[in-house]
């Protein structure tokens, strides 16, 4: 029973993960919580849906072009809402990107409807295996693999890559990097379309998971998701996949204990306790401001 | 008797503008507490529907069980959505920015998860609020109401107090220094923004006669943000403005019925980036008055009474 | 008795001791600069005394009481404010409200007080606020500018503002970080004077500052501060040619115009 939600809660865990990954890095960049993240992950899920709907194609090819799609989507919203605030308050950013947010939902609720829409049943072989006393379906194993996959190559781009060295130099101190020649727009932009890309991914994997993909799914994704990611650490990459997944865990065992009317509860009272408690998280750093 | 004869005022105003008075008026008293901690105080709080929900089902509720007097109830609404502010104010107020912003939505969605399961409230079915016990009709007391909240917001912003919560926007290290009590003064502000806030709830729920926990979602407070920023952060004429102009602009432009949302999305977009001060920052009401009526205005005593009813630039 | 004791005092970030074991005493009614190269831990120490870093050991005394523990707006109350050497105004705020901000400790009326407003009694004390503002604004000459915003200003101006706000505190003690930093030297010796009268006012004041002119001319003693640590301490004929002090500015490329 524990090791079946176990399970369960790790496949859940991960596309946590894949979104919370958006919010911590570009949180780490340029401070801005970035409130049209979830819708993202939304948009993603919609537009594998169309391809898969419409176009018939396979999933996979789905998923790709799904995280396109959000890829661009990532950076014109950079380039629109937040990039000419970029001098501003950081009030201001996150108002523009609560405004993108709503706008986004609206928009697909206006040409989707209110009305889940699911995946065809085909759309992905579910077998059942059975470990031990536990079983795992295929459909977990793809989650919980895709993610692991996608989680491994960011780990790439970001320590291994040019780029990656940039968008940490970045992080790290935002005004020495663009004195040093670091092209900051550049990195900006490329942060926005990992993580909407990571993001998207995790959208229609969860779409075929629950076969359910609603205009509202974003919100409380998304939220889920930024408490994963202050929960490991904000601003931390690894923090962020282990938050993701604890946060799952913690979800899927507290339904299973029978508060399943509280479910989004839980992932909020997590996010206040470790803000009042430990604002860094689990695996941020403490920074004092300078006066 | 008195009461005999407002009802009959009331009732020479059309039932459909009436209605849309009312709204506007409940709109003025939850923009304007949310102002005063975000556009004053400087603290995003994406939870003020939150508060609401407190003063709407603590009215309702002191309706059904005890019929107790209207007035009496509609303070301990306030009192009670207060005492909620306090209490969630007092270990959120520490973080700051974007993390307070983002506790206040947790703190909302968690109060809304409790309200969906709780008995008392009906659970996910909610609660049918009868007429509340008053001679006086709604609409009145609404606007009385009002009245009441902006008279007391003037005062606090041109108080030693107003001044303290706008330190505390500008620069919270240099206002802690020049002796202010930082938290102190925000739970304060945050306080008196939920206790606005339940007075608002309680006068909706006995307006609309029925409330569910689920209509005081997130998108219940981007609504009252965006009138806040509609007008201006800050301003109290902006935030009457933004209120009234967001409440009526429905009922008037058909094609807002359904694109509302979109709309509102995409306009808090657009006022960050052309026009962060909204509608009425930086423009001196007084000024204009007097530009209108062509009197000089008095030259500004240094001791100006009205400096702080221009929204200023969000910090 | 002093005015304020620094008891072996130290301060670290992380690997980093900014402030270490250092012993500081401000006299009543004097002039005490803290000079040191850049990163030395000047502000730091300001940080300290005014409550915004919390000390890793040691204790500061002002009139006797710890105030080790105590919050920055405690410790204004009781008579510490300062200036900052990143200047931190409330931009969006007209320079006469800057001031009446300043002058809060000298006020009582809260939340209640507010809404009471129209009273005789507070208007009376928002009158008294007033005039206190309006004259630390004459002391700086900034009194015809009270409409314009603060950051409006120019930005020896927006220093002169600065030391109006702390002034409106009312302090026994105040801190000036560099409150000369960026001025010509006209602003210079008006600046000078301006820290004379404060101090003939009775005002103790403890002072960063770079230029060596300005600290030679104008401070009682001196206190010098290297690696967080104190090289040298006297009055400003002794410091100025202490071999250690010398070592410490020249052996970093003089940061300071000695
Ligand atoms: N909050 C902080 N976190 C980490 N390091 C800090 C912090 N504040 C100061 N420091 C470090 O402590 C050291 C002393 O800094 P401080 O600002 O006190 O120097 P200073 O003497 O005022 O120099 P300057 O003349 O350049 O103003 C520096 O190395 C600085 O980087
Ligand atoms: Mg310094």
């Amino acid at each position: 029973m524990f090791w079946q939600q176990l399970i369960n809660g790790i496949a859940l865990g991960s596309t946590y993960a894949l979104i919370a990954l958006g919010y911590t890095m570009v949180y780490g960049i340029i401070q801005l919580i970035n409130f049209a993240h979830g819708e993202i992950y939304m948009v993603g899920a919609f537009a594998a849906l169309v391809f898969v709907m419409i176009f018939k194609m396979n999933i996979f090819l789905a998923m790709v072009l799904a995280m396109a799609v959000c890829l661009l989507m990532g950076v014109v919203i950079e380039f629109i809402a937040y990039r000419p605030l970029r001098r501003s308050s950081r009030l201001s950013a996150l108002i523009s990107a609560i405004g993108v947010s709503t706008f986004l939902s609206t928009l697909v609720l206006l040409i989707f409807g209110a009305d889940a829409k699911g995946f065809p049943d085909h759309v992905f072989p579910v077998v059942q295996i059975h470990i031990g006393s536990a079983e795992i379906s295929s459909l977990q194993l793809l989650i919980i693999g895709i993610s692991a996959l996608l989680m491994l190559s960011l780990e790439f781009i970001v320590h291994h890559t040019k780029i990656g060295k940039a968008m940490r130099a970045t992080s790290q101190d935002y005004t020495t990097a663009a004195l040093m020649g670091v092209n900051v727009n550049l990195v900006i932009s490329f942060t926005f379309a990992l993580g909407s890309a990571l993001a998207a991914a995790g959208g229609v994997l969860v779409g075929i998971y629950f076969n359910a993909v609603s205009f509202n799914m974003g919100l409380m994704a998304g939220l889920k998701a930024f408490a994963a990611a202050v929960l490991g650490g904000i601003g931390s990459i690894p923090g962020a996949m282990l938050g993701g997944v604890l946060l799952g865990v913690v979800e899927v065992l507290g339904v299973a204990a029978g508060y399943s009317s509280y479910r989004d509860a839980i992932a909020f009272a997590i996010l206040v306790g470790v803000l009042m408690f430990k604002p860094t998280g689990l695996l941020g750093q403490k920074i004092q401001k300078k006066v | 008797m008195i009461g005999e004869y407002l009802e009959n005022l009331v009732n020479l105003v059309d039932a459909y503008y009436l209605q849309i008075f009312v709204n506007i008026g409940i709109a003025i008293i939850l923009a304007l507490g949310l102002n005063l901690v975000t556009g004053v105080t400087g603290q995003l709080s994406l939870g003020h529907a939150a508060f609401m929900s407190i003063g709407a089902f603590t009215g309702g509720i002191l309706t059904i069980k005890l019929g107790m007097p209207f007035s009496v109830n509609l303070i301990s609404s306030g009192l009670m959505a207060a005492f909620f502010g306090v209490l969630i104010g007092f270990p959120i107020l520490r973080l700051s920015g974007d993390y307070l912003a983002i506790a206040t939505l947790g703190f909302a969605e968690i109060l809304k998860v409790i309200l969906l399961n709780l008995d008392i409230t009906n659970r996910a079915l909610g609660l049918s609020v009868p007429l509340p016990n008053t001679p006086i009709p709604l609409p009145i007391y609404v606007w009385l109401t009002v009245l009441l909240v902006i008279a007391a917001m003037i005062l606090i912003q041109n108080s030693r107090f107003g001044r303290a919560l706008r330190a505390i926007r500008e620069d919270e290290i240099a206002a802690e220094t020049m002796g202010i009590n930082t938290t102190l003064y925000k739970i304060q502000a945050f306080a008196i923004g939920a206790f606005t806030a339940g007075l608002g709830g309680c006068l909706y729920a006995h307006f609309i006669a029925y409330i569910n926990p689920s209509d005081f979602g997130f998108s219940k407070s981007v609504d009252i943000l965006n009138m806040v920023v509609l007008g201006g952060l800050g301003s109290i004429p902006g935030s009457v403005l933004g209120a009234s102009l967001l409440t009526a602009a429905p009922e008037f432009l058909r094609f807002m019925e359904r694109y509302r949302m979109l709309v509102y999305g995409a306009l808090l977009v657009f006022l960050m980036i052309f026009r962060p001060n909204g509608l009425l920052g930086g423009v001196s009401v007084r000024q204009l008055v007097c530009k209108a009526l062509g009197i000089k205005p008095r030259p500004r005593q240094s001791l100006s009474t009205d400096s702080n009813m221009e929204g200023r630039r969000v910090k | 008795m002093p005015l304020l004791t620094m008891e072996r005092v130290s301060v670290r970030f992380g690997g980093l001791v900014a402030v270490n074991q250092l012993d500081l005493e401000v006299r009543q009614g004097e002039i005490l600069a803290l000079i040191g190269p850049n990163g030395a831990g000047k502000s730091t120490v300001f940080n300290l005394i005014t409550g915004i870093y919390r000390p890793t050991e040691g204790t500061i005394r002002f009139r006797e009481e710890m105030i080790n523990d105590k919050q920055p707006h405690d410790i204004a109350m009781r008579g510490i404010s300062r200036t900052f050497q990143t200047i931190h105004l409330f931009n969006e705020l007209s320079v006469f409200e800057n001031v009446l901000i300043g002058a809060h400790t000298q006020g009582k009326s809260g939340l209640f007080g507010a809404l009471g407003g129209f009273l005789p009694a507070k208007r009376r004390e928002e009158r008294s606020l007033a005039s206190l503002a309006r004259e630390c604004l004459e002391l700086v000459q900034l009194d015809s500018k009270t409409e314009e915003l603060a950051k409006n200003l120019s930005y020896g101006e927006q220093r002169r503002l600065e030391i109006a706000r702390a002034l409106a505190v009312k302090p026994s003690l105040l801190l000036l970080d560099e409150p000369a930093a960026g001025m010509n030297p006209q602003e210079k010796k008006e600046l000078m004077e301006l820290i004379r009268q404060i101090q003939a006012s009775g005002i103790s004041i403890l002072m960063v500052e770079h230029d060596m002119k300005f600290v030679m001319g104008l401070s009682d003693r001196i206190v010098v501060l290297d690696y967080g640590a104190k090289i040298a301490e006297g009055l400003p004929e002794e410091v100025r040619f202490n071999p250690a002090v010398i070592e410490a500015y020249l052996g970093k490329g003089v940061s300071g115009q000695c």
